[in-house]
C-alpha cells in the first residue's frame, strides 16, 4: 500500500509541477465549449439539446490529449525499467499511474463541467446530473486509454496510433454517458439503465485496463 | 547465494544477440562482462533483470527469496538515470527508496555519493555526473543482493569513481553479487571476466 501511494503521490506531484498535461486538457475542454455557441449561433434550444454531447466529446478529447505522456516520460528516462523491478506487481503500478492521471486530468473537467454546462444553456438542475455522468464515465476513458498508451509507449510519436486504438473502445462510454446525461434533461429514456451501464464500463475497465496495459508494457520493452 | 545462467539465448528485434551463454556467480563475487559494442552486454544485464525475455535457457538464483523474481532482488543501473527533473534530489531518491524498498536510508545514501548538500535542489539543475551519482545513491539506499551495472563509471569523475568502488566493495563484503558491463576495469581487482565474443 505504501508503494502504491508513493507512486500515486509522485505522479500527482509531477503532474502538478510540470503542469502541461493536466492544464492542457482542461484548457482544451474550455476552448471547445466556449467556442461552440459562437460556432452554432444563438440558437439556445439547439445548444441545450446538444450541450451534454458537446461536454462529453470535450471530456473525451481532453482525456486523450494527455494520455500519450502517461508512460512516455517514464520510458524516456529509464524509470519504466525500474518500475517493473519493484516489489509491487506492474499491474498495480500501472493502476496507480492511471489513478493519478485521472485525478489530475479528468477530475478538474468534472468539477468545471457544471459551469460549462450553464454556458451551453443546460438547465441548472441538469448540470449536476451531467457532472455525475462525467464522474462515472471518465475513469473508463482513462483506463481504456491506458491500454493505448501502453501499446504506443515505444513509438516516438505514438499519439496518432494511440487515438486510433483508443477511440473505438471509448465509443460505448460516450454513447451511454450522453444517454444518461440527456435522460435527465429531455426525459423519455430513463436515467437508471444508461448510468448503471456507464458505471459497469468504468468498473470493468478499472480491472481490465491495468492487466492489458501491463502486458503491453512488458511486451513493448523487450 | 548463487546466480547461475545456463545456455542463455537472447534475441532482440529478430536478431540473435547471444546464445549458449553460461555463467555462475556466488555471493561476494563480481562478474565483469566485456565485449565489443553490440555484443550483448546490456542485453545480458536486462535479461537477468527480467526486462528482456529469455529466448531459451535457464536463469536460477539459489539462496535468495524463493517467492520473488530475480528482478525484484536486483538493482539495475542502466544508461539512463531515472531522475525526474521537476522533483528535488531528495524527493527523487525518497521515491525510489519507497518504491523499491522500505523507504529508509535516503540520507545515508545521499551522504555516500556526496549529494547531501544538494538535497533540496531540483534535479533539473544537476550535471550528468551528478545525476549518475543520484542513481548510484539508489543502490546505497535500498538493500538488494544483486547489482546489475551497465557501464557504471561513465560520466563519473575520479572522486565519484572512488566512492562507487567503495560502495561496490562494501556490497561484495556483505555477500552481494555484482554483474557489471564495462569496456575496461571498474576498480574491482578480483572480478571474474565474461567476454561476449563477436556474433
Amino acid at each position: 500500500m505504501n508503494t502504491f501511494l508513493a507512486l500515486l503521490v509522485r505522479d500527482i506531484r509531477l503532474s502538478v509541477r510540470v503542469g502541461g498535461g493536466a492544464l492542457m486538457g482542461a484548457l482544451f475542454f474550455l476552448i471547445v465549449v466556449v467556442m461552440m455557441p459562437f460556432a452554432l449561433g444563438p440558437d439556445l434550444a439547439l445548444l441545450a439539446r446538444i450541450g451534454p454531447a458537446i461536454l462529453w466529446l470535450g471530456a473525451l478529447l481532453a482525456s486523450l490529449l494527455a494520455l500519450d505522456r502517461l508512460f512516455a516520460t517514464d520510458y524516456d528516462d529509464g524509470s519504466l525499467d525500474l518500475l517493473m523491478m519493484g516489489r509491487m506487481p506492474l499491474e498495480l503500478a500501472v493502476a496507480a499511474k492511471a489513478i493519478a492521471h485521472w485525478l489530475t486530468t479528468a477530475l478538474p473537467l468534472v468539477i468545471i463541467s457544471p459551469l460549462l454546462g450553464l454556458m451551453l444553456n443546460v438547465e441548472l438542475r441538469a448540470t449536476g446530473t451531467l457532472a455525475l455522468t462525467l464522474l462515472a464515465g471518465t475513469p473508463a476513458l482513462t483506463f481504456i486509454g491506458l491500454i493505448g498508451a501502453a501499446l504506443s509507449v515505444t513509438l516516438r510519436r505514438g499519439g496518432l496510433l494511440l487515438a486510433v486504438l483508443v477511440l473505438p473502445l471509448t465509443i460505448p462510454v460516450l454513447i451511454f454517458g450522453v444517454a444518461a446525461a440527456n435522460a435527465a434533461i429531455i426525459g423519455p429514456v430513463p436515467f437508471g439503465p444508461p448510468f448503471t451501464i456507464l458505471c459497469a464500463l468504468s468498473l470493468g475497465s478499472l480491472v481490465l485496463g491495468p492487466f492489458a496495459a501491463a502486458a503491453a508494457l512488458r511486451h513493448g520493452l523487450e | 547465494m548463487q546466480l547461475k545462467g545456463q545456455n542463455l539465448v537472447c534475441s532482440r528485434g529478430g536478431r540473435e544477440v547471444f546464445s549458449d551463454l553460461n555463467f555462475s556467480l556466488s555471493g561476494g563475487e563480481a562478474l565483469l562482462v566485456t565485449g565489443r559494442n553490440g555484443a550483448g552486454k546490456s542485453s545480458l544485464l536486462r535479461l537477468i533483470a527480467g526486462l528482456v525475455r529469455m529466448a531459451a535457457g535457464q536463469l536460477t538464483l539459489e539462496g535468495g527469496d524463493g517467492e520473488a523474481s530475480i528482478g525484484e532482488q536486483a538493482h539495475y543501473l542502466g544508461h539512463q538515470d531515472a531522475v525526474k527533473p521537476s522533483l528535488s534530489v531528495r524527493e527523487n531518491l525518497q521515491f525510489w527508496a519507497r518504491y523499491l524498498g522500505s523507504g529508509e536510508g535516503v540520507e545515508a545514501a545521499l551522504e555516500a555519493v556526496d549529494l547531501a548538500p544538494l538535497g533540496g535542489l531540483p534535479a533539473a539543475y544537476l550535471s550528468a555526473g551528478q545525476r549518475r551519482r543520484l542513481s548510484i545513491a539508489r543502490l546505497a539506499a535500498v538493500k538488494r543482493p544483486i547489482w546489475l551495472l551497465d557501464e557504471p563509471t561513465s560520466a563519473l569523475d575520479a572522486p565519484s569513481q572512488a566512492r562507487l568502488t567503495a560502495l561496490m566493495r562494501g556490497h561484495l563484503a556483505a555477500g552481494g553479487l555484482i554483474v557489471a558491463a564495462a569496456h575496461g576495469p571498474i576498480g574491482l581487482e578480483r572480478a571474474r571476466e565474461l567476454n561476449l565474443g563477436p556474433v
